[in-house]
């Protein structure tokens, strides 16, 4: 059936057209609809998203990488899932950065109705199945949202201790939901000071024998990896890395596939890669044919023509007229090969 | 011009491309996104309309809606997103790696052939393989034979099976026979063209037909005459772009050590534009601003006309040919040529005016001197 449908709409898929009508009709590109908004704090909203058939559905604690088109761009970032496991539409939770285009969009200039693009949820920031009997959760800021989707999936789990730092009480997300929780405690970290980890045997004395799972700012997981020491198995942590960011000079190290290459301010990634003996795609050599295109893994790139640093990942770079700057990642597929 | 004069033009154009990609957003996404709509709400129509292709009006109707569907599928959008005119928006579905169009050239092989070779060696004879065709005699450079006795009649065959012939093109059988290419090499490309024939062939030709029942033979004649139509006017419109008087072919010594100021000025002097309104624009893919496209062949289609008469200023002020026409002109200048160049030279006559402006051969033109 789909084959013959494939055989009226070639070289387009019948989706093309279904699109046109309803764009979650999509299967080869995931794709959701924005149904509800809800403001959680002065920064922070909750997208209800409703993905298209092809989402497989994701476990308390995942994340989800959405794909947001922004002046005609297309931005991805990667969200934690606020929702309970199992629900038919899914949430993430942004918290808008004060230079953050993708989170400011998401929170500013999202109305109800808006399609995104997501992908498969992905994480290992998960629950064991079965659930621990007794639960530890510590978290700060926005590490509040892939916790409350644990906790959501939990529901009256009898024992679960939750430990929530936020600067003020208008800055917790979820504040309702955490208060009506037993064993939640909520720090105000602008008031209180930072939670300091050697207060656990007070605010949780049996913290070493409970399953832990803490998410939140770099400084409060390591500090979390230092004090559990021999519990350290028993800690689960969510790090949200922020991507590698160009350091802004001239050349520096790509990595073609497997092969790393040292390139230098004035040569295109092409030259740097052909000279090390790497394989890559050419054509013109001066940036109006598109043939070397490859897909940009990890890193930023510079646009040897204007000097412009650019690059997101799954962007396609024109190796022959981009050079280094730092450290950067491209796939050694071909163009072609990406179909 | 002198050497610091082709420089500064060069830097101007750039000046002018980084004006254009800064200011992309968007007006030129919502742009590239109603052109699909409408294209594919055409294709859908035409072919509705034409299921009633046994009225008179209904196949009018059907086979002009389909036929402007494919105009627009195989310019405005197949060519231009193959050029790279809208990765900006790194929409993996209007992208130039992996768009493919209604055509029987494969998408990857067109990008070698037009992307590549026309693009980077424009109007060099012997290197842009889009002079002639390697059917055609199109250039005075091409030695004369008694096949080209037969240039009209090779050229009406050539725009009537246009999209055949580009898939042909790109085997580049002359160097198959020249033993530059080898068969082993071919056999891939063929297999390709093989994949998207059978496709591109069922499709109108088998499927759409059957799926009429009783009505099948409108039908058919419907889809025939869309693809011959888009045939004709992409054939048309492509001539006029590189073969009109004015437009100047070049030799491969100018190829040595070219800057990118000569690059640019190879380009503007070897295109033509052509003349009309909105509509006709569109309908040529925006390659109506032939010179423009080729100067800047991965900026939005949607900005030629933008930024046309900035570039015909500057030409003027440099006292370059800006070749641009009305298309029944450019395209009359066209068969005079193709007509002309079908006869032996004539060796001790006054060059004719159409070539005088064709710095090939040993002498270097002062326009391109380095």
């Amino acid at each position: 059936m789909f084959k013959a449908l494939v055989a009226l709409t070639t070289p387009l898929l019948p989706e093309d057209y279904l699109s046109l009508v309803d764009p979650l009709w999509s299967t080869t590109e995931l794709r959701g609809r924005v149904v509800g908004i809800r403001r959680e704090t002065d920064r922070a909203t909750t997208l209800v998203i409703r993905p298209g058939r092809a989402w497989t559905g994701h476990r308390a604690g995942q994340y989800v990488r959405i794909g947001v088109d922004i002046a005609g761009v297309r931005h991805w970032r990667t969200y934690s899932l606020s929702g309970p496991e199992g629900d038919g539409d899914i949430t993430i939770t942004v918290q808008a950065l004060p230079d953050g285009l993708v989170s400011r969009h998401l929170v500013d200039a999202t109305p109800v109705g808006s399609i995104v693009r997501l992908e498969q949820a992905s994480g290992d920031f998960v629950l064991p199945s079965p659930v621990p009997s007794k639960l530890l959760m510590l978290t700060a800021g926005s590490g509040i949202t892939p916790v409350m989707s644990m906790l959501r999936t939990l529901g009256a789990h009898p024992d679960v201790v939750v430990l929530h730092s936020a600067p003020t009480a208008d800055d917790v997300i979820f504040a309702d939901e955490l208060r009506a929780r037993p064993g939640t405690t909520v720090r105000h970290t602008s008031a209180d000071g930072r939670l300091d980890l050697a207060d656990l045997d007070t605010l949780c004395p049996d913290w070493r024998d409970r399953e832990a799972y803490a998410c939140g700012p770099a400084g409060l997981l390591d500090a979390a990896e230092q004090h559990w020491g021999d519990a350290r198995p028993r800690l689960h942590l969510e790090r949200f890395t922020p991507p590698t960011r160009s350091t802004g000079g001239e050349g520096g190290t790509v990595t073609f596939g497997d092969r790393e290459v040292e390139v230098d301010g004035g040569a295109s990634l092409l030259e740097a890669g052909e000279d090390a003996g790497v394989l890559l795609p050419s054509g013109c050599r001066m940036g109006i044919c598109f043939s070397c295109i490859l897909p940009l893994r990890d890193g930023q790139v510079r646009d040897l023509r204007t000097g412009e640093i650019r690059g997101e990942p799954g962007d396609m770079v024109q190796t022959c007229i981009t050079g280094a700057t730092g450290t950067a990642r491209l796939d050694l597929r071909p163009a072609e090969e990406t179909r | 011009m002198t050497e610091a004069q082709v420089e500064e033009l060069g830097r101007r154009l750039d000046a002018i491309r980084d004006r254009v990609v800064a200011d992309r957003g968007q007006r030129d996404a919502d742009y590239i996104h109603s052109i699909i709509r409408k294209q594919r709400y055409l294709e859908v129509g035409g072919r509705a309309l034409l299921f009633a292709g046994i009225l008179p009006p209904a196949w009018v109707a059907g086979t002009a809606m389909l036929s402007a569907s494919k105009i627009l599928e195989n310019m405005e959008l197949g060519h231009n997103i193959m050029h790279g005119q809208w990765d900006w928006m790194r929409d993996p579905k209007i992208h130039s790696s992996t768009w493919d169009w209604d055509n029987t050239s494969p998408a990857e092989a067109w990008k070698y052939t037009h992307n590549y070779e026309h693009h980077t060696y424009t109007n060099i004879v012997g290197k842009d393989r889009d002079v002639g065709y390697g059917i055609l005699r199109m250039s005075d450079e091409q030695e004369w034979s008694p096949y080209y006795l037969f240039n009209p009649l090779w050229n009406a065959l050539l725009a009537t099976f246009f999209q055949w012939g580009v898939a042909l093109h790109d085997l580049e059988a002359e160097r198959i026979a020249s033993g530059e290419k080898t068969w082993a090499s071919v056999w891939p490309q063929l297999k390709a063209i093989g994949r998207k024939v059978r496709r591109q062939f069922t499709k109108d030709y088998i499927v759409f037909p059957a799926l009429a029942g009783p009505f099948f033979l409108p039908v058919l004649a419907g889809n025939v005459t869309a693809n011959l139509v888009r045939n004709l006017w992409s054939h048309a419109v492509i001539f006029c772009g590189h073969f009109p008087d004015g437009a100047v072919q070049f030799s491969e010594e100018q190829l040595d050590d070219e800057t990118r100021g000569q690059w640019y000025l190879r380009q503007m002097l070897g295109s033509a534009n052509l003349e009309g309104g909105p509509l006709f624009h569109l309908m040529t893919g925006n390659l109506s601003f032939q010179i423009e496209h080729h100067l800047f062949p991965d900026l939005p289609s949607n900005r030629y006309a933008e930024i046309a008469p900035e570039i015909r200023a500057i030409c003027a002020e440099y006292g370059l040919e800006y070749t641009s026409g009305p298309l029944r002109k450019q395209y009359a200048q066209v068969l005079r040529t193709i007509n002309r160049l079908a006869l032996p030279p004539e060796k001790d006559t006054t060059p004719d005016p159409t070539t005088a402006l064709t710095p090939t051969g040993s002498e270097t033109p002062d326009t391109l001197a380095a």
